[in-house]
């Protein structure tokens, strides 16, 4: 932004809109009603579960449906966070370098993150 | 404000501690017994429960306030009285969940 000469509405006036801000929002709206529902299934899982023993728990998690369920859930919610944690970047790391090398750290630990929680569930599906 | 300013504590809160929690549980799980063991003696600490009290009220708080978006999305609840009871609801339905969760899981 250093080269523009002006201010930084001036840089932008007369370019119209960038067409892509909806989309943000849009994935926003349909990962926050995937976790909602996913998750609202973990919690009752919880609540229901005779106990959190180790065997309980495989024993339930290892079940096509539960694995099922909680898959959708790690995309839901890593995809859910990846885009709120980019709004916070967006509103506090103010430097445009700084800001693409957050954000990329943040796409990396997103989708490693979502990735290990699934090669999880396939190991606990297979009997670890 | 209050309500915006917890929904976005909440919900980067729970991103940054919340999810390595999940993924930890998840690798334990996958891992065997004895992983699983060094997890739940961990969770079942008391800085562990802490720890997992905190998370759990993120969540139903960044529930009840997302669902205050949805509503908010649509187009309704902007009357200053009709938004200000819905802000207020979502502070104690936060809160009221999360001592209803741990009450269930005690009691159940």
């Amino acid at each position: 932004m250093d080269k523009v000469k002006g201010t930084a509405i001036g840089a932008v006036r007369g370019l119209g809109s960038a067409h892509h801000g909806a989309g943000h929002w849009l994935l926003m709206q349909a990962t926050s009603a995937g976790a909602l529902i996913t998750c609202a299934y973990l919690v009752f899982t919880f609540l229901f579960l005779p106990d959190l023993s180790y065997g309980t728990v495989t024993n339930w998690l290892g079940g096509l449906g539960p694995t099922f369920a909680i898959a959708l859930l790690i995309v839901a919610v890593f995809w859910h966070a990846r885009l709120g944690l980019q709004v916070m970047v967006e509103d506090y790391v103010d430097h445009p370098g700084r800001r693409f090398a957050v954000l990329l750290v943040l796409n990396l630990a997103a989708f490693a993150g979502a990735a290990f929680g699934l090669l999880c569930l396939i190991r606990i599906g297979a009997g670890a | 404000m209050l309500v915006s300013i917890l929904h976005r504590v909440s919900g980067d809160g729970f991103a940054f501690v919340g999810l390595p929690v999940l993924l930890w549980w998840l690798g334990a799980l996958a891992s065997g017994p004895e992983a699983y063991d060094s997890f739940t003696s961990v969770a079942t600490s008391v800085p562990g429960y802490v720890v997992l009290v905190g998370l759990s009220w993120a969540f139903f708080n960044h529930l009840c306030s997302g669902i205050r978006h949805f509503v908010l999305d649509a187009g309704a609840g902007f009357e200053v009285d009709v938004n200000r009871r819905w802000s207020v609801v979502t502070i104690v339905g936060g809160i009221a969940l999360t001592a209803a969760f741990w009450a269930a899981l005690v009691l159940l």
